[in-house]
């Protein structure tokens, strides 16, 4: 908004005002930019956390041109104490009607959040919840579970239920475990046999290493998955470069941009991937805008759903401008 | 076929062959064996080329680290220095390309080696000039690298032209005479490395300067002079594992080279090279740099440990491999 020439913050001034009359918040259109949001997210130090901040930046940008009484202010840390920190720092300076969080970690943040809270601001937790859940007036989040499971039942419907397969994992985190166990109980059901899974931290280059040596353990593999899409990329060249054509599908997660333009072109060793987007930020914000903007309550938990993006449905999840 | 080429010239290279020296090579082999016992699988030619070919980053590396350390520095900021020169490389042949076309590709890599040399001078000169640990210097220098690949990649990946991606792919994928790139890449550097410490009036100034600083000052030895040039040195390394590195996955994230630093050191001290300066291995830190790589391979291989325990056999394989270094030298 602040770089926006006059004219057209008149005039979206005028659509914004358009917008909210009717909702009668007469008092509130009466000061400027009064309901400050802050949005307390990791800095971009990995594909996700890339496409976290973006999200949150373009959240920023609409929501400050739609409502002109909203303030969003974006603080992006480095490490769980700086946020903590950067909380500290936001809410001595100013009245925050309401903080937006994608905390680092659950313990370390959960007191510093209980402080911002008593001093009566609504609190949005993203992402991973705090310790104490009676803190949060909104939680969003992503469903990793569905993420692992919505990925094995397809891979299980095309297999026809059985086969043999090599899972690569990421940094051993809940995110990962719970992926993981969402995975590997709805393969337990089936024939398929999981014959190797290891840790390859989410990195490109440790993917393809170990793919490599999962190429040249076993001589045959039906489908492989990586349980982000960052490390399929590697695994996909590790399989290019042995020439393998027993691997009918190399399936990833997560949403990354790359692979959901493989989705969209139709590949079919990788006809499908499952979200968990870092726009969750985005949904965050503008539903921590209504409860101020349009005074839509908001309080409770939403769960964002991992459909299977499929080639039909690829370019909801398709941001060709973010970095993921 | 690697490791047997790497014995023989170590022992032409040694006037004086002792048992300490040969440690690192005598560890590779039996690493080797076990791996062949544990699983046949491992002793494929396509598995063994894999290895090779895969440690070459950090066996280039590791041969400018070995300068580095043996005049008495050290440098952590290798792994970061890694993913920004990729990361510059990149932009460039991306810029170049409409123009140039596949010569773009060569521009990229000539930027490649100078960004890297500067980089090295910078370590080099903050260290030498302003007399600062070289522990505190490349730290900080690690973040700085890390910081600038992270924002020239929005913390996304950046990767190169697709135009380009066809022409650049077999330096990494391709071989001559069977023999893949990266290898012959990293036999060149080690015999240059190993021709300028050993056979050079500059090799023998540089690790005079490592083994006792005042008394090589005396003798007329520029001390300073010699630790930046590792420093430099260091960096052109760097810039061609770089090189060797791009057309692999043709991107760099904010990820790219984490922690090789760490893989680095221990495979020079692996490979014999003292980390308090004045005796360089060349040929032992490509060793070392083998020996890793090979461990993490056969643990892979082997269903022997769980999934959660592997990087504490990693461990403990290389404590061992040191402890039984110490006892053959020691006779």
């Amino acid at each position: 908004m602040r770089m926006m020439n006059e004219t057209s913050r008149m005039v979206l001034s005028a659509v914004a005002l358009a917008c909210a009359l009717p909702l009668g918040l007469g008092e509130a259109l009466a000061q400027e930019r009064d309901v400050k949001i802050a949005v307390s997210i990791p800095a971009a130090t990995h594909g996700w956390t890339g496409g976290v901040v973006y999200h949150a930046e373009q959240a920023e940008k609409e929501i400050e041109a739609a409502f002109p009484n909203i303030d969003v202010i974006v603080s992006t840390a480095s490490s769980a104490t700086a946020q903590v920190s950067s909380l500290e720092d936001l809410s001595a300076t100013q009245k925050l009607a309401a903080l937006v969080i994608l905390p680092f970690t659950s313990e370390e943040l959960t007191g510093p959040v209980e402080q911002v809270k008593s001093k009566g601001t609504f609190i949005t937790v993203v992402d991973r919840g705090l310790t104490d859940p009676a803190i949060q007036d909104l939680y969003v989040a992503g469903d990793n579970i569905a993420v692992g499971a919505n990925t094995a039942r397809w891979l299980s419907d095309q297999l026809g239920g059985k086969g043999e397969i090599v899972v690569l994992r990421g940094i051993p985190t809940v995110i990962d475990d719970e992926r993981i166990k969402g995975f590997s109980d709805v393969i337990a059901e089936t024939d398929i046999k999981i014959l190797d899974i290891q840790y390859a931290n989410w990195n490109q280059d440790e993917a393809f290493t170990l793919m490599q040596d999962y190429l040249a353990k076993y001589p045959k593999i039906d489908a492989v998955w990586a349980n982000d899409d960052d490390m399929l990329l590697g695994v996909i060249e590790a399989v290019d470069q042995a020439g393998r054509e027993d691997i009918r599908f190399a399936l990833g997660g997560n949403g990354m941009k790359q692979v959901i333009e493989m989705v969209k072109e139709g590949d079919a060793r990788t006809p499908i991937s499952t979200p968990y987007p870092p726009s969750m930020i985005k949904s965050a914000i503008y539903m921590t805008a209504g409860q101020f903007a349009g005074q839509a309550p908001m309080r409770g938990s939403f769960k964002l759903d991992a459909p299977l993006i499929t080639p039909e449905n690829a370019d909801q999840f398709y941001f060709p401008d973010s970095p993921f | 076929m690697t490791a047997t080429t790497t014995t023989v010239a170590a022992v032409k290279e040694g006037r004086r062959i002792r048992l300490g020296d040969l440690a690192p090579f005598i560890a590779l082999a039996v690493i080797i064996v076990l791996g062949a016992l544990i699983n046949q699988n491992f002793v494929s030619s396509a598995n063994l080329l894999n290895v090779a070919t895969r440690s070459a980053f950090i066996a280039i590396i590791a041969v400018g680290a070995t300068f580095v350390i043996a005049s008495g520095g050290l440098d952590l900021s290798v792994g970061s220095m890694m993913a920004f020169v990729t990361g510059i490389m990149i932009m460039t042949m991306n810029a170049l390309a409409p123009a140039l076309g596949d010569w773009a590709i060569l521009a990229g890599a000539g930027t490649a080696l100078i960004v890297g040399m500067l980089c090295g001078l910078f370590n080099g000169v903050i260290v030498t000039v302003g007399r600062i640990e070289p522990f505190i210097v490349t730290l900080g220098t690690m973040g700085i690298f890390r910081a600038f690949i992270t924002f020239m990649t929005d913390g996304g990946s950046l990767p190169i032209d697709r135009s380009l991606r066809e022409a650049y792919r077999p330096v990494y994928f391709g071989d001559f005479l069977g023999i893949p790139y990266p290898i012959l890449i990293t036999l060149a550097v080690v015999l240059l490395g190993a021709f300028l410490l050993y056979r050079t009036k500059y090799g023998r100034r540089l690790t005079s300067a490592g083994s006792n600083a005042d008394v090589a000052r005396f003798s007329g030895v520029n001390v300073g002079g010699m630790r930046t040039s590792a420093y430099v040195i260091q960096g052109f390394c760097v810039a061609v594992a770089a090189i060797c590195y791009v057309p692999r996955l043709g991107a760099a994230t904010p990820t790219t080279g984490q922690l090789w630093e760490l893989q680095v050191i221990t495979a020079v001290v692996i490979g014999g090279t003292l980390l308090r300066g004045g005796k360089g291995r060349v040929w032992g830190s490509v060793a070392g740099a083998l020996i890793l790589e090979i461990i993490a391979n056969v643990m892979v291989l082997s269903d022997l440990v769980s999934e959660y325990l592997v990087a504490a056999v990693q461990g403990a394989i290389i404590i061992i491999a040191m402890l039984a270094h110490r006892f053959t030298s020691s006779r």
